[in-house]
């Protein structure tokens, strides 16, 4: 059973690994010096499929397909699958795992799902009853144009806060190894809204949550940033990251030295105009099961603060006035597997 | 010069607008409908035909020039039918626009499709 | 967080990057009037042989007709990005804004897709256009304003 330390991180009694996990991305993706992270290009972002939202599906259903490949284990053999996406009632997943027939919880967390679905794998996991469990979200840049902004061929500006939804999809298989990378701790956010109103703004938005998560897995754990060798955010981009360094500055957390986000690493800003950096559950989703966690299964690092964002808006909350609630979960992904206590 | 003012008066109104974009949380949609509206109430206080008249195209391509083909339907309408024709006029004059952007549009979505921008 | 609504606004407003209005005006005015230029040009060919105010009915006819086309062929998108309101404020902003969710709604079908859709982002202008063109109307029956 997971050990709760504070009110809202529990420690992985018996932490499980991620036994295997894959990336796919768009074409925007494979231009970009991450590339090399994703299992997967694919140039025709269409699938082959003949509506955006089919073709996100089959992002999802590939990165599912391709983390199975990898760790040799078949559909009926997974206990669980986690999923979630940006779309409308989560149809990317729904539509995307259904010929898996895996047991299936829909998981809406925007951009945070990755490590929303990570944290539920490892509180669920801990124990051993469930187990493996498949964590998978996607984003496509394509599908939330149309269902949060304007149509494709809409010629608008974008401002220089506004960031790009990745066109890609990440999936993790959840379960008990001996084999690193462990999920070793989880902290789970809570709802954070410093009343920023400006879809263009994602970062800004996000940052708070972040910050506010980060700390409060500080203060429950009694450890400090220089016990981690990195901090992964989900996608707080240029904007975003630069505020949340302000946000833990207020509270005497430095954090610069070891942090990445997501956002920031998926594209190249300089090169691919994606102004403020990549958002979207895939983003966070691809540079975690991609990038990450070669690092950390190459043993360039040992001990990962991971955690992706989300924005929980709707369309309808953006058009009626409402600012924007955000939330971000964050999983500690460890070499050691050695339980966390209370106080390191 | 005819040129020279069009392309300045034109010019202006696109600038204007980017200011709005630039420095105001407004959006695109809400800036177009701000122009037509406000080319119709330009249009009925009789002031934009002096732009037109000026500016030519410069000042009936850009929105506003809608509306104040709108402003003048009505005109003609009223003045032909009486109060009724206040509820005719605005979509008389404008109606080979509308017609051309839907009929255009409507060709469009048939012959292309929409496509990934990277 | 322990941090007001207002002091993380301020926060905001110091790190955000600047707008470059010092490229996008000089880039919206230039395209804007350029396309203008084109109405002009197409106007003064048409009055080759029509009167002026189907000449200049044609010439809007004509632009709406080309930024569908531009809209289709995923050209508009590309030439708006650099020139913002130059090609939002324009009539071929306005058939763009037409025709752009008429091809992107297509996949919910031709009734409530392209149909219904078409005017997601138009009808305001029209509705509001031809509302105020209503009212004045009414003022021009009584006033005789503006005629």
């Amino acid at each position: 059973m997971p050990i709760p330390l504070g009110r809202s991180t529990f420690a992985m009694n018996r932490p499980p690994s991620v036994l295997a996990s894959a990336a796919v991305g768009g074409k925007k993706e494979g231009e970009d010096p991450m590339a090399q992270w994703f299992d997967e290009i694919h140039n025709d972002t269409t699938f082959g499929e003949k509506t955006w939202e089919k073709a996100e599906s089959r992002f999802q259903q590939r990165a599912c397909q391709l983390a199975l490949k990898k760790a040799k284990i078949a559909p009926e053999q997974v206990k669980l699958l986690l999923a979630g996406d940006l779309l409308n009632q989560c149809i990317s997943s729904s539509y995307g795992v259904k010929e898996l027939m895996i047991p299936f919880f829909g998981l809406y967390g925007a951009c945070s799902t990755m490590t929303e679905a990570l944290a539920l794998a490892s509180l669920l996991g801990d124990n051993g009853v469930i187990d493996p469990i498949l964590a998978v979200t996607s984003s496509h840049f394509c599908s939330a144009e149309r269902q949060f902004r304007y149509p494709l061929e809409y010629g608008g500006q974008r401002p220089p806060t506004a960031q790009w939804t990745a066109t890609a999809s990440g999936a993790a298989l959840v379960g008990k190894s001996s084999k690193p990378p462990y999920l070793k701790a989880v902290t789970i956010g809570t709802i954070q809204d410093l009343g920023v109103h400006d879809i263009n703004n994602m970062g800004a938005a996000m940052a708070p949550a972040a910050a506010a998560t980060l700390l409060t897995y500080f203060a429950d754990t009694g450890t400090q940033p220089h016990q981690y060798d990195g901090i992964f955010t989900g996608d707080l981009g240029q904007v975003g990251s630069k505020l949340f360094y302000q946000l833990l500055a207020q509270q005497q957390v430095n954090v610069t030295s070891i942090h990445q986000d997501c956002g920031c690493l998926i594209f190249d800003a300089k090169t691919q105009d994606v102004h403020a950096g990549g958002s979207g559950c895939g983003c966070a989703a691809s540079m975690g099961c991609g990038y990450l966690m070669r690092q950390l299964e190459m043993g360039k690092l040992h001990h990962v603060l991971f955690l992706a964002t989300g924005a929980l808006m709707s369309t309808v909350s953006c058009q009626q006035g409402c600012s924007i609630p955000c939330i971000s979960h964050l999983v500690y992904l460890s070499t050691d597997p050695t339980p966390v206590f209370q106080g390191g | 010069m005819q040129y020279f003012y069009v392309f300045l008066v034109g010019g202006a109104f696109c600038a204007i607008g980017q200011v709005l974009i630039d420095y105001t949380k407004l959006t695109p949609a809400r800036i177009l409908t701000s122009y037509v509206v406000a080319g119709v109430i330009l249009g009925g206080l009789g002031v934009y035909q002096y732009l037109v008249d000026f500016a030519g195209a410069g000042a009936t391509v850009p929105l506003t020039g809608f509306g104040n083909l709108m402003a003048q339907g009505v005109r003609e309408a009223v003045d032909q039918y009486g109060l009724i024709g206040a509820l005719m006029g605005g979509f008389t004059a404008g109606s080979a626009g509308l017609a051309a952007a839907i009929l255009f549009g409507l060709l469009a979505a048939l012959v292309f499709k929409p496509k990934d921008k990277s | 967080m322990k941090l007001t609504p207002q002091e993380y606004d301020a926060m905001i407003q110091k790190t955000v990057p600047p707008t470059q209005s010092g490229r996008t005006i000089p880039a919206a005015f230039l395209v804007g009037g350029l396309i203008c230029v084109l109405g002009q040009g197409l106007t003064d060919l048409y009055l080759l042989f029509l009167p002026q105010q189907q000449a200049s009915t044609l010439a809007s006819v004509t632009l709406v007709f080309l930024s569908a086309l531009f809209t289709g062929l995923g050209l508009y998108p590309k030439l708006a990005k650099f020139a913002g309101a130059g090609t939002l404020v324009p009539i071929t902003g306005f058939s763009n804004s037409v025709t752009s969710p008429a091809l992107e709604f297509k996949s919910e079908g031709f009734v409530l897709g392209l149909g219904a859709k078409l005017f997601t982002l138009s009808g305001p202008v029209i509705a509001y256009g031809v509302i105020t063109s209503v009212i004045y109307g009414v003022i021009y029956y009584f006033t005789g304003l503006g005629g």
